[in-house]
């Protein structure tokens, strides 16, 4: 039924060139080796919106932008303590991205549930970006394991530990799965219309509550996020 | 009397427990799934969430990365005393959220609603909740840390009588779909519905049942366990998985507890206890022992109660 080509399993620097992410596709899983950097709302709003400088050579040194506030302490002595760490939800930087990913150079794009595929056009596709999500999205342990050293946190002071931006070495850390490749596909997108087909027979014996609310939608080819 | 130091230091274990061990039957459920799920990518992805509990395991690091909103729930024998009272209690599961935190570590996720203050420790206004209940008997209190995940997953809806079982499979159903979608849930979850009391208790309610039941509990009213069985099939007959994949793994379990509501209505709340279940329970006795486990055991018979005045049931108050 599935003619879809098998998902590789890859190996992905987070200085990718080109032809590395073209040749994935959606549903591939990727395990990353290098350089990452942590940067969401706090420091989104820091660079693009108030101007502030690059505290680390994008995106030469890394660029691979991770959706994450890892579970981390910064020691009295100046060193960290990295636990597990897990991706938070992307959809809600889509104000940002564009901005972001020109400003940084920004290859993959790490987070939790993808972006929407009007995001990987508009914003992915002409920048040459891919989007990898987590797996789970519980297997903050496993990546945990993937971090090879803490390099250093910048903006913790101003922005707290949970939206500091974390550079991080890894090696073999992952999985990942490839949701939003060069073309702008989105993976779960494709999940969604083929679950859809089903959708009306799981809601046969239902029916819709009788005090509606404003901008409901029966709609279930919808998304909560947009 | 129970010695405060005792509730500190359990309390500090509880949170490290909570944060790493996948309770036993949360496990299980998820392994069954895992056999009979047929879907490649939602295959894959339960079978990375077992890799993970693992790794966790081993390395004494918490299972996600995102540690949830540590909260407790105290459970106190009628007969138990507890040294300084409920204000040095309080004050001692405030210092080992914070103390925890930092050892784990965990996230420090909770920030000022407004100002975005974070203290870098868990604690600020009203965190971490605390809440109680009693039991009628015993000098012992339970204590019960629950590091509930997930943004997502969670709704309330105002239902009417007429609204009737159509409309409660409705509003379950469009919460699974909605929040489903792209796993935003971090399904398979345990899924708690509430039903009835107000508004306010409704999402108490649906929250206790993802929470504080385990995979497997059944409602003691047999005509709501029998619709926990079907809830949870519908749930799995959606056909999306684990991140919302084409699957069939969506609803570890399905937990149901009601409350008496106003005779026009019928409140309903939907809360998902994503893939870090994370919970771990202790009952410290008056005499200082400590006993760890994971099933919270708070929906007793008392807890459950209908009538005015307490009357145990009877194979219980002749055994006692
Ligand atoms: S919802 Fe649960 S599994 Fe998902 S990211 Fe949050 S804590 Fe982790």
């Amino acid at each position: 039924m599935d003619t879809a080509p098998k998902p590789q399993q890859v190996r992905l620097s987070t200085t990718p060139s080109r032809a590395d992410l073209e040749a994935l596709k959606i549903g591939d899983i990727v395990y990353l080796d290098g350089l990452l950097y942590t940067a969401r709302e706090g420091v989104y709003k820091k660079v693009c919106e108030e101007g502030s400088d690059l505290p680390l050579d994008l995106p030469a040194e890394s660029a691979a932008n991770f959706h994450c506030s890892p579970a981390a302490t910064v020691n009295p002595d100046g060193s960290f303590n990295m636990g597990a760490v897990t991706a938070t939800a992307s959809f809600r930087f889509s104000k940002w991205i564009g901005p972001w990913i020109e400003r940084s150079g920004a290859r993959i794009i790490i987070g939790k549930g993808g972006m929407t595929s009007k995001d990987y056009r508009e914003h992915f596709v002409p920048n040459g970006a891919i989007y990898l999500t987590t797996v789970g999205y519980g297997t903050g342990a496993l990546l945990g394991r993937g971090i090879k050293q803490v390099k250093a946190v910048h903006w913790n002071k101003e922005l707290g530990l949970a939206q500091a931006m974390w550079v991080i070495e890894a090696e073999n850390m992952g999985p990942f799965i490839v949701d939003g490749d060069l073309a702008g596909n989105s993976l779960f997108e494709r999940e969604n219309a083929r679950i859809a087909a089903n959708l009306d027979k799981v809601y046969e014996g239902t029916r819709p509550a009788v005090l509606r609310r404003f901008g409901e939608t029966d709609d279930r080819s919808d998304e909560v996020i947009g | 009397m129970i010695a405060i130091d005792t509730i500190q230091e359990t309390a500090e274990r509880l949170m490290e427990k909570a944060a790493i061990e996948i309770p036993q039957d949360y496990l299980d459920g998820l392994r069954t799934m895992a056999d009979t799920e047929d879907g490649d990518l939602s295959s894959f992805v339960l079978q990375a969430m077992l890799e993970n509990y693992e790794a966790a395991k081993q390395d004494r690091r918490a299972m996600c990365g995102d540690t949830g909103c540590p909260r407790w729930y105290v459970k106190m024998g009628n007969e138990a005393r507890i040294e300084g009272g409920p204000i040095a209690l309080e004050a001692a599961l405030r210092r080992a959220t914070a103390k925890s935190t930092n050892d784990i570590p965990l996230r420090p996720n909770r920030v000022h609603p407004l100002w975005r203050t974070d203290h870098d420790n868990n604690v600020g206004i009203g965190a971490p909740e605390i809440e109680y209940g009693f039991e009628p008997d015993g000098e012992w209190i339970d204590l019960v840390t629950v590091h509930k995940g997930g943004l997502f997953g969670t709704d309330y809806r105002m239902l009417f009588p007429s609204d009737g079982i159509e409309g409660i499979k409705r509003f379950f159903l469009d919460s699974l779909v909605a929040f489903g979608k792209r796993g935003l849930a971090c399904q398979p979850a345990i899924i708690g519905i509430g039903l009835g009391g107000s508004k306010d208790t409704c999402m108490v309610l649906g929250k206790r049942a993802a929470c504080l039941r385990t995979v497997g509990s059944r409602n003691s009213d047999p005509r709501i366990a029998a619709m926990e069985d079907e809830f949870k099939e519908l749930g799995n007959s959606i056909g999306m998985g684990a991140m919302g994949f084409v699957g069939k793994s969506m609803v570890v379990d399905c937990n149901i507890e009601v409350g008496y509501c106003h005779t026009g209505g019928m409140q309903m709340s939907v809360h998902a206890f994503c893939l870090s279940s994370r919970r771990a329970v202790a009952r410290i006795h008056a005499d200082g022992r400590v006993e760890y486990r994971t099933d919270p055991e708070w929906f007793t018979d008392y807890q459950r109660r209908e009538t005015v005045e307490w009357t145990p049931p009877q194979s219980l108050s002749k055994s006692a």
